[in-house]
């Protein structure tokens, strides 16, 4: 376990390159993150949802959810849940908002990231 | 604040069902106490029959443990029983002294069994059949009894006496009517349920009037004895003559009562702190014995203790069916007839079929079913909607089925399916499934099953079938589907309700919508956004704010999402007309984007499959082609054959024809997809008999058929209009598309919408108003006026950030940090 203060945050972007009820996809090999927003705050799940692994941040986005474009499941945004009465979990990710940007939780050998060219 | 209290008396299926209701409205709105008599939290008293005959356990048939009241707040007094309301104060007192102050009152006291008035009735071993502890005492009497007479050939009688004979006895059943269950049955469908009856050893007393009950020395009951002189044994008499409403605490506290407790349309009694649902209140005259409607009214009754104030209650049409297993019988509505109505009668005695229904100015007014009930639900329908069966007329008493309508709208033989058969084939549930979820978790309605099981949570067409299966499964307790539903769970309002509102109040925003309508959620749900973009979009066009997070993905990114997550592209290409430079390009993007599959698609178009979200804004550039809509609730393509231009048969210029319908339809949104084809003779070669708008072209003109589908359930497109010019086709084409597009609800096809407006309707609006049908076309016009195409647009810029990922380029494991 990393203590908190040995956790690295990166920064990915401002928050209002994030759709408002929209996301934003974090690309990696091991999986992309997709970072969500709320009305009110910022979300990061892992991006498949746990029926048919479809890709949540092309889901919509409303209230604490969000609704896979796949099947319709409804996933709870602050706990990667799946809502009653289905049953399944996307993995969750620290992320924080800090005067407008939007930044990730990594371990602290991840140095650097940037935006993608295009 | 302090939260207002509500008391509820009554732990009943009424009250806790208009709790539940409450609580799925308006969460903490209320401080929650319910009282009840019974020593049980709230079960399911429509299977007590079951666990009489042995089929379920007491357990099995709790629908709201200790645990939901405790988990929802409501505080519960099990057996104790209010015996005064202090009005003015606003408290009410139970019989052990407890004395509980409320805000609103919500009575469900439900019923008790009416009692013979006849010397003996208080006899040991007389029992009525009401609640678990009288099935209990029946239990136990069959362990140790012989003889069972069962008073009152009804239902619960009838339910009563199998369920004794099950468990050993020999039982009678005495019944004061000239045939069985003559409220529910007519005399022939009685007779046959007699005999199977009779079969499974019961014996009947019909006509007989009861005068006495006899007791042995030890004040037992021993036998009971007949006004004709009449006597036969009995150690165990089950009165099941009736229910009357339990209203005695209402009428003590000054409530108005006539055969019930009075409540009006809203289930406010003349207190109008006080409410009352279930079978303990009478509605226009009306008190229900039955669950179905004391659900409806918990549904309207918790809508206005949850201060929403709309919904009506305006009363019920109920059908029956005897919960015996191995005796199907069904009955609605005016099942004897009389005066002015006409019988269509079936009876195959032999076979122990025998179908009844009644017609009244040329519409279905009863129904009654006995040995085959498969078509009850379809029967029960087309009566609550009172519609008229003239069409129907020579094939209504053969079913559904025989009308050849087993797809979308359709029931089939949901009876007659073995639990391992597949009911919903894009979810690969079967019936033995659904049923199980229905008795396990206590659903109710289609909803309930959808969200449990994922029948028909999909594409819809097995509906009706799940609906048959509710209905067999539950009997009268079955909830049939609104008619007029709620867009979703985040509002009361209908499609129309939304629609109007947002044209009266020239609604333009989302935000403006939600506020307007009170929706319950902040932004609404993947259900409602789509829907009430649609309507603003539509309404107001060139006004209203197109919201892109309110579309589904592929509207979004007007591509289409495959289960990988790549999209697919399919450019424009009018009529399905290309040339060698576009399939020049077509190819080269396919290979500079190395997409893994080039497919022709159904409407003749080019699919290329499996290109990523990124590369989709270059792969459009590279094509140099508009969008082909092919993934959007919106035109999607017109289909057409070769024509007048090179086929021998041709007779008009049909290709030309689908280019222009093409061209002006051009970024139509709609209210689902939209399909249209063009056939230059009446071979039909572009299969327009299954399209949208089907256009068919003959030596002198042009036909116009409308509402087909080729997906879910075939339907062969209807004939609309015969037109001399191309002029022409394109406005009768598009001012139908136009009235589609104001009158539809969102996800419905033309063929839906038509079977619910009538073709009636659209043929006037359309066809016959040549005023209207101008101002329609117009209104087309206008809102197609400078669209741009959506995928130029994208390759200017718009919303680019939709199709760029965020990428990391020192790749750890940021699942170390996962939490």
């Amino acid at each position: 376990m990393n203590k908190p203060s040995e956790k690295l945050w990166l920064r990915i972007c401002a928050v209002d390159e994030i759709p408002l009820l929209g996301s934003r996809v974090v690309e990696r090999d091991s999986g992309n993150v997709a970072i969500f927003r709320t009305d009110s705050e910022v979300f990061a799940l892992l991006d498949r949802c746990p029926h048919k692994a479809g890709p949540l941040s092309q889901g919509i986005v409303h209230g604490n959810s969000v609704t896979c474009p796949l099947h319709s499941w409804n996933i709870d945004l602050s706990t990667g849940e799946a809502r009653a009465p289905d049953v399944g979990c996307a993995r969750r990710y620290p992320v924080r908002v800090d005067s407008g940007d939007v930044f990730l939780g990594a371990s602290n050998t991840m140095k650097r990231h940037e935006r993608s060219q295009q | 604040m302090k939260k207002p209290r509500l008391v509820v008396v009554g732990n009943g299926m009424a009250g806790i069902r208009t709790v539940e209701e409450l609580l799925a409205l308006a969460p903490d709105m209320y401080e929650i106490t319910v009282f009840g008599s019974e020593p049980h939290p709230n079960y399911n008293r429509i299977l007590l029959s079951p666990v009489l005959a042995g089929e379920q356990s007491f357990n099995e048939i709790v629908l709201n443990p200790v645990s939901w009241y405790e988990d929802n707040g409501i505080r519960l007094h099990m057996g104790k029983t209010i015996t005064r309301i202090d009005r003015a104060r606003r408290v009410v007192m139970a019989d052990d002294g407890t004395e509980e102050p409320y805000d609103r009152l919500l009575l469900a006291t439900g019923s008790q069994p009416f009692i013979l008035p006849i010397p003996g009735k208080d006899l040991d071993g007389v029992v009525t059949y009401r609640d678990i502890r009288d099935t209990e005492r029946m239990i136990d009497a069959a362990k140790t009894k012989q003889h069972a007479v069962v008073i009152g050939g009804g239902l619960l009688g009838l339910e009563a006496a199998n369920g004794l004979k099950l468990r050993g006895m020999d039982v009678s059943v005495v019944h004061l009517g000239d045939w069985l269950l003559d409220r529910q049955l007519d005399p022939t469908a009685g007779g046959l349920l007699r005999r199977s009856l009779e079969e499974r050893g019961l014996t009947f007393l019909l006509a007989k009037q009861t005068a006495e009950l006899v007791a042995n020395e030890a004040g037992h009951v021993s036998s009971v004895r007949f006004k004709d002189g009449d006597e036969v044994p009995a150690d165990l008499v089950v009165m099941a003559v009736g229910i009357r409403p339990n209203t005695a605490l209402a009428e003590s506290a000054g409530l108005h009562c006539n055969r019930g407790i009075v409540v009006s349309d809203v289930l406010q009694t003349f207190d109008p702190r006080i409410y009352a649902v279930g079978e303990c209140v009478s509605h226009r005259g009306i008190a229900y014995g039955l669950v179905a409607p004391l659900f409806e009214q918990a549904k309207v009754c918790a809508n206005h203790l949850a201060q929403m104030g709309i919904g009506q209650y305006k009363g019920s049409v109920l059908s029956t069916k005897l919960k015996v297993t191995g005796i199907d019988l069904f009955s609605a509505g005016d099942f004897m007839g009389g005066e002015g109505t006409e019988d269509i009668v079936l009876s195959d005695p032999a076979g122990g079929v025998y179908k009844k229904l009644v017609i009244k100015d040329d519409k279905l007014v009863g129904a009654c079913l006995y040995g085959d009930t498969t078509d009850g639900a379809w029967y029960f329908k087309l009566l609550r909607e009172g519609r008229t069966i003239n069409d129907l007329r020579d094939h209504i008493m053969f079913g559904e089925s025989a009308i050849g309508d087993s797809g979308v709208q359709g029931q089939s033989r949901a009876a007659a399916m073995q639990d391992s058969d597949e009911v919903c084939g894009c979810n690969g549930v079967c019936k033995g499934t659904i049923v199980k979820a229905i008795k396990e978790k206590g659903l109710f309605t289609v909803d309930d099953v959808k969200k449990h099981t994922k029948a028909a949570s999909s594409c819809g067409s097995c509906t009706g079938l799940v609906e048959q299966i509710l209905m067999n499964t539950l009997g009268g307790s079955f909830q049939e589907t609104p008619k007029t539903k709620a867009v979703c769970g985040c509002t009361d309002r209908t499609h129309e309700e939304v629609r109007r509102a947002i044209r009266e109040h020239h609604l333009l925003t989302h935000r403006a919508a939600y506020d307007f309508l009170e929706w319950r959620t902040p932004n609404g749900c993947a259900t409602c956004r789509p829907a009430v973009n649609y309507y603003l979009i539509s309404t107001w066009p060139h006004e209203a704010t197109d919201d892109p997070q309110s579309r589904f993905i592929n509207e979004r990114a007007h591509a289409n999402i495959q289960k990988d997550g790549t999209f697919s592209v399919v450019p424009q290409m009018k009529g399905g007309v290309t040339n060698p430079s576009e399939l020049r390009r077509i190819a080269d993007v396919a290979d500079k984007y190395h997409i893994p599959m080039v497919k022709v698609t159904g409407g003749q178009r080019i699919d290329l499959l499996g290109v990523k979200k990124e590369d989709l804004v270059r792969v459009w550039r590279d094509l140099g082609m508009q969008s082909g809509h092919a993934y959007g609730k919106s035109i999607r393509t017109v289909k057409t054959c070769v024509g007048s231009e090179f086929c021998r048969f041709g007779t008009q210029n049909s290709t030309q024809m689908g280019i222009d319908l093409e061209t002006m339809l051009a970024n139509m949104w709609a209210p689902h997809k939209v399909k249209l084809a063009v056939s230059g003779c009446p071979r039909n070669c572009a299969e327009a008999g299954i399209k949208d708008v089907g256009v068919i072209a003959v030596d002198s003109g042009w036909e116009l058929y409308v509402g087909g589908n080729g997906g879910i359930k075939t339907e062969v497109a209807e004939f609309f209009v015969k037109v001399k010019t191309p002029e022409e086709v394109k406005e009768y084409a598009g001012a139908f598309l136009q009235l589609y597009r104001e009158e539809a609800h969102y996800l419905e096809r033309t063929v839906h919408y038509l079977a619910r407006v009538g073709l009636d309707h659209a043929k006037r609006r359309v066809v016959d108003d040549a005023a209207n049908r101008r101002a329609l076309y117009e209104r087309l016009l206008y809102a197609l006026e400078g669209l741009p195409d959506p995928w130029a647009a994208r390759i200017k810029g718009t919303q680019a950030r939709e199709y760029i990922p965020i990428k990391l380029i020192t790749e750890r494991k940021l699942d170390e940090q996962a939490v």
